[in-house]
């Protein structure tokens, strides 16, 4: 099979406009007749059920929490990207296409990302329509933030629950359409496997998490809005739930799996504080717009400073390093993501970390609350200051943010087209669970616009064109894939339920989080890529054999659950450090030790590496095929990414 | 307690294998508990030991562990999210608890919320609530500028206060009338705040509360013990907001709903 | 269904009921213990007991007393058909008492209200049926001199059983012939088990009044910030403290005097 990327010819800013007019659509009286299954409601599932079934389409939607509104993208804080260029401060479509394009290290799709930028503006305005409380000034217009990577305020934002009250938005519009019967909603149903019928995606097989009945369903097509794979590292700022089984099961039924190693690290988390911990906390980086990012300046006071022989206020000025001021006087402490994560670590690598583990650099808003008042911080943070507080017990108004990176977000995903299509055709991928937008890193305040511009401009145009094409015939439902995919789902659940060894898939999973943050985190080399191999596979072998499963299908039953996940994870994880280790260059994210500039920079090699790695399933235990689909750039010059 | 500052504690916990069979309270042993653990943590901690005895974990909603989906419930020694105010139970660590302290953890208990199993129950009359009129109607596309509805900062504020519902269900928890009205009209305030909200704020406020009535939540006498509870912090002003907009509309103005919708 | 009956039938709609019986039994609370505070005027009970059949023979007073009594019930009733529903919202209870931090009378409105309810037919039956339906009640005859303002008072029995009351001119001597509620309500009050049911009565009535009268403008929906604490001033000063202490003040009163 071939990667076609399907994207539009013509010049860039009117590839979009031409795109949409050249695709086939749907004659209004036929909408009905197609059906359309949505996996996930987030951001990108939610809107994209919404405005299909706005549309006249039967959406089936799926989530496996107990309501459509709890889906992880309410967790998401800071804001959402859009260049309205409210500000007067040069910012423009181009300029926000170019900002993702270089933040993205010159890994992402042109015409992809500048589609993004384009329907960035109309996202806010449906948003607002939707009665979305963004914040305001005193005039009534709307605010804007600034946010790391970007030189320009284009963040919109609700307090730090933006994402949030998009997704309550998003939820909303599909409340509308399920009262009106075009959405059908199964919660606490989770899709354990596609169903490819002759070569096309025709339905899933869920359980269902209440009496964990197998159910199979069909429909035209099928999309994915299932996120990111962040929970592969078992402690990351994802919730507990989330994971990769959706996307790994249609990979597993022939979807390419493209740039897997591309995980961002996000740099203002609460640190670990023990062998406990189930997830980390992400504090927005717009903590970054006036918390100021230090470490001690020798690795002797921070020592001292760990073991409590000082306390911080008895580190005098000349004795801080505020290292991202001093190495990137332009961009200071709004560098993007994985500058200011890998900054950190070299810091704890230094040994000059500070907290009792060692592992955390301070984020201090002593001068910003001389500056502005206790008051101003407290409107602009007061949340992330008071969630801070509940978790760490300490007192951010009165002493320094502790922060270490931690896992965020994934760019990798299902390899899509233009049309958001897997090479499966009726198989589309949405929002974080796809890989299209964001390159090797992606620039903060651009999931949620990225999730919400695939959901409501994207999908409502290109899946008419490929169900104009199919026709409305009604989906066979007594094809023998359906019955055969449904066998498969319970074997696979009999299996897990047979397991009954020694150890908890918690345990496995927790492994599995050291293997991938030791070798395959924020900075991977050919050595350690080769080791984390081995080690993953000795751990699937293991899991088989001594994983303890309990109770029964029938039920309740989250051991069952956590086990199906943790066994895809793992698979996954293997296949990450395969794609890590054939990225042979630095780029983004993905940062290979081996690939450095002298001053210990992300070093890209675009001869050999602009391109995007989509890897083909070939059956268990098999290696993994890698096809390459060259990333073209006609618009942008690649550069080395500099902020300094 | 421990050398190292972790504690032992005692659970009664709700243990119910399904909203048909009756359900009783288990005692188990949460040993060497760090303070800083979350109360979910510590939940995990001894699940892990009933797994490893090959015996049924203590089954709990949970998803996201930082306070914002709402999905984590527990009615933990007499209070909907634990002793703490406006945190949720995710968010509750076990420094606030004593060493060799018995913490009773029940499920939410109201008619309209059956236990499924164990701590968890389900809420879905919430959904259904939401999806009788908690939006404003508006197809994709084909919306004004977002500028061009000004909203003052003041209202836009005072909706983002109520637009906080994480719609996790404390407020009817702690009601001594299992009423749902702090959750309700949060979303009809939050929307009928806005100028965006007004064309249907009338027919709004009657489809949600006609849903509310008929999901069986009983009705509020302003004891303020939701708003006390609420880990969002949401406020008792909602309720009377919605019960000025519910007269004006059943009194006063030509919006109509029709006959009540109990079917989901 | 009917557009107003689905309203009156639906949670906010017995809320509503609720709060406008309870606003207006409110509001004849202050009527009522204006009235009554003729009890403490020292006139042999001239004051109280002119006041009395005034109430009992204006007609339109009349009409309201029977809205009154309706609205009683109907507060009543639906305060039961409330509670009966809000009992179903939650069939199996907690095993921990809840510690939710709220007021005590908002969670024993019904126990207050029901106190209250058997202190109305305790109250109504002694006073009100006694003195309409009845001959247990005396009558007096007051001469009242209008030139000097001299009274002079003396008991009464009239001649006719249908006998209510008669007001005559003997030159500049006014001559009334009423009921004598005034010597009854002092029999009753010598009574100790009178006084405490009196005093229980009344501090149920504070915490009833206490929650409920800025319950009902929740209920009504007219909470703004700026009104709102003089609404909460109001229900707490007027309704909770002053009138249950002024209607509790007259059972005590009359007990110590009649002790002298």
């Amino acid at each position: 099979m071939s990667l076609d990327s399907k994207i539009p010819q013509g010049p860039l800013a009117e590839k979009w406009s031409k795109h949409k007019f050249n695709l086939k659509l749907v004659n209004p009286a036929n909408k009905r007749k197609y059906n359309v299954i949505v996996v996930g409601t987030g951001l990108a599932g939610a809107s994209a059920a919404a405005s299909l079934a706005e549309l006249g389409y039967n959406v089936t939607a799926f989530c496996f929490q107990d309501s459509p509104r709890r889906a992880h993208s309410i967790a998401a804080q800071g804001g959402i990207n859009a260049a309205k260029n409210y500000r007067n401060d040069g910012d423009s479509i181009y300029r926000l296409f170019y900002d993702t394009i270089k933040g993205g290290d010159y890994r992402a799709r042109e015409a992809n990302v500048y589609r993004l930028a384009e329907v960035s503006v109309n996202i806010i305005d449906q948003c607002v329509a939707q009665g979305v409380p963004f914040a305001r000034e005193y005039g009534g217009l709307l605010d804007n933030r600034s946010f790391g990577g970007a030189q320009v305020s284009r963040t919109f934002y609700a307090r730090g629950q933006t994402g949030q009250q998009l997704l309550l938005g998003a939820y909303s519009a599909l409340n509308r359409q399920i009262h009106e019967g075009k959405v059908k909603m199964y919660t606490r149903t989770e899709m354990l496997d596609v169903v490819v019928a002759d070569g096309q995606a025709k339905g899933i097989v869920t359980r269902n998490l209440k009496t964990g009945a197998i159910e199979t369903h069909s429909a035209h097509a099928v999309l994915l809005c299932t996120g990111g794979y962040s929970n592969v590292f078992y402690l990351s700022t994802n919730a507990i739930g989330s994971n990769v089984t959706a996307a790994w099961r249609a990979h597993k039924r022939g979807a390419y799996f493209a740039n897997p190693c591309y995980t961002q690290i996000h740099p203002t988390c609460i640190p670990v504080s023990g062998d406990h911990q189930s997830k980390l906390t992400l504090m927005s980086e717009s903590l970054r717009n006036d918390g100021r990012v230090w470490a001690p300046k020798t690795a002797e006071t921070a020592q001292r400073l760990r073991k409590g022989e000082i306390k911080i206020d008895q580190i005098k000025e000349e004795d801080r390093d505020y290292f991202l001021e001093r190495k990137y006087p332009s961009f200071g402490n709004l560098v993007p993501r994985d500058v200011a994560s890998r900054n950190a670590k070299e810091m704890a690598d230094e040994g000059k970390g500070v907290g009792s583990s060692g592992l955390a650099v301070y984020l201090d808003f002593a001068d910003a609350i001389k500056r502005l008042g206790e008051d101003a911080v407290r409107a602009k943070y007061g949340n992330l200051f008071d969630m801070y507080l509940q978790i760490t017990d300490e007192n951010p108004y009165k002493q320094p943010m502790r922060i270490y990176p931690a896992v965020h977000y994934t760019m990798g995903g299902l390899w899509v087209d233009y049309n958001l299509s897997t090479n499966i055709p009726g198989l589309y991928c949405l929002g974080e669970a796809n890989f299209s937008d964001h390159g090797a890193n992606r620039l903060g305040a651009s999931a949620l616009m990225q999730g919400l511009a695939d959901g409501y401009f994207v999908i409502p145009y290109t899946l008419g064109d490929y169900l104009a094409t199919i026709g409305p015939k009604a989906v066979d439902a007594a094809h023998p894939a359906f019955a055969q995919t449904k066998k498969d789902v319970e074997e696979r659940i009999a299996k897990l339920l047979s397991l009954k060894g020694n150890k908890t898939v918690i345990e496995y999973h927790r492994e599995l989080g050291h293997i991938m943050w030791e070798y395959c985190g924020m900075a991977r080399s050919e050595e350690g890529l080769i080791k984390a191999r081995g080690l993953i596979q000795a751990l699937k072998d293991d899991f088989w054999v001594n994983a303890i499963v309990v109770g029964e299908n029938e039920e309740i039953n989250a051991s069952l659950e956590r086990a199906g996940r943790v066994a895809d994870f793992i698979e996954l994880g293997a296949l990450m450090v395969e794609d890590a280790l054939a990225r042979r260059e630095s780029c983004g994210g993905h940062f290979r030790v081996e690939s450095q500039t002298e001053e210990g920079e992300a070093l890209r090699h675009d001869d050999e590496f602009a391109y995007v790695a989509a890897w083909q399933y070939t059956g268990e235990n098999q290696p993994e095929v890698l096809h390459k689909e060259d990333l073209v750039y006609e618009n942008v010059k690649l550069t080395q990414r500099s902020y300094k | 307690m421990s050398a190292n500052g972790n504690m032992n504690l005692t659970l009664k916990v709700w243990r119910q294998k399904n909203s048909q069979t009756a359900g009783k309270f288990e005692t188990y042993k949460a040993e060497n508990i760090s303070p800083d653990m979350s109360f979910l943590e510590m939940l995990d901690v001894v699940n892990e030991s009933l797994i490893h005895a090959k015996q049924e974990p203590i089954n709990f909603d949970h998803d996201c562990r930082e306070g914002i989906c709402g999905m984590c419930s527990l009615y933990i020694n007499g209070r909907p999210h634990g002793p703490k105010r406006a945190i949720t139970t995710c968010q509750l660590h076990m420094r606030s608890f004593k060493d060799g302290e018995t913490i009773t953890i029940e499920p939410w208990r109201a008619a309209a919320f059956p236990v499924i199993k164990d701590l968890a129950v389900d809420r879905s009359a919430f959904d259904r609530i939401q999806q009788a009129g908690g939006y404003i109607s508006v197809n994709t596309g084909g919306v004004p500028d977002a500028n061009e509805i000004p909203i003052p900062k003041v209202i836009a504020d005072e909706a983002f206060n109520s637009a906080t519902c994480i719609g996790c269900g404390a407020c009817v928890a702690a009601c001594k009338n299992g009423s749902a009205m702090l959750f309700t009209s949060a979303k009809i305030s939050q929307l009928g705040m806005l100028p965006q909200g007004q064309p249907e704020r009338y027919r709004r406020v009657q489809s949600m509360v006609s849903q509310m009535d008929a999901e069986g939540f009983g009705s509020c006498t302003n004891t303020g013990a939701c708003e006390a509870e609420c880990p969002k912090e949401i406020t008792l002003t909602n309720i009377a907001r919605m019960n000025f907009d519910f007269f004006s509309a059943k009194l006063f103005r030509e919006e109509e709903i029709g006959e009540v919708n109990h079917g989901g | 269904m009917s557009e107003l009956k689905q309203t009156f039938n639906s949670s906010l709609g017995k809320k509503l009921i609720m709060a406008l019986t309870g606003l207006f039994l409110s509001l004849f609370l202050i009527v009522h213990l204006g009235g009554n505070l003729l009890l403490f005027s020292n006139d042999n009970g001239y004051s109280f007991n002119m006041y009395a059949n005034f109430l009992t023979h204006f007609p339109p007073i009349e009409v309201i007393a029977w809205l009154l009594y309706a609205t009683i019930i109907i507060h009543a009733i639906y305060a039961l058909l409330l509670t009966i529903k809000n009992r179903q919202a939650r069939p199996v209870g907690y095993a921990v008492t809840p510690k939710a931090p709220a007021s005590w009378s908002s969670k024993n409105m019904g126990l207050l209200g029901s106190i209250l309810f058997l202190f109305i037919v305790i109250h109504m039956g002694d006073f009100w049926y006694k003195y309409k339906y009845t001959h247990s009640v005396g009558f007096k005859e007051y001469r009242t001199n209008l030139s000097t303002g001299e009274r002079t008072v003396n008991d009464f029995t009239p001649q006719k059983e249908d006998f209510e009351h008669s007001q005559t001119f003997d030159g500049d001597v006014e001559i009334v012939k009423v009921k004598d509620l005034h010597t009854k309500v002092a029999e009753s009050f010598s009574m100790p088990v009178y006084v405490i049911i009196y005093v229980i009565a009344m501090i149920a009535l504070s915490y009833h009044l206490l929650h409920g009268f800025q319950s009902a403008f929740r209920t009504l929906g007219w909470v703004h910030r700026k009104y709102l604490p003089i609404i909460q001033f109001i229900g707490t000063w007027l309704f909770a403290v002053i009138i249950p202490l002024g209607f509790a003040a007259m059972p005590i009163v009359y007990f110590i005097q009649s002790l002298k």
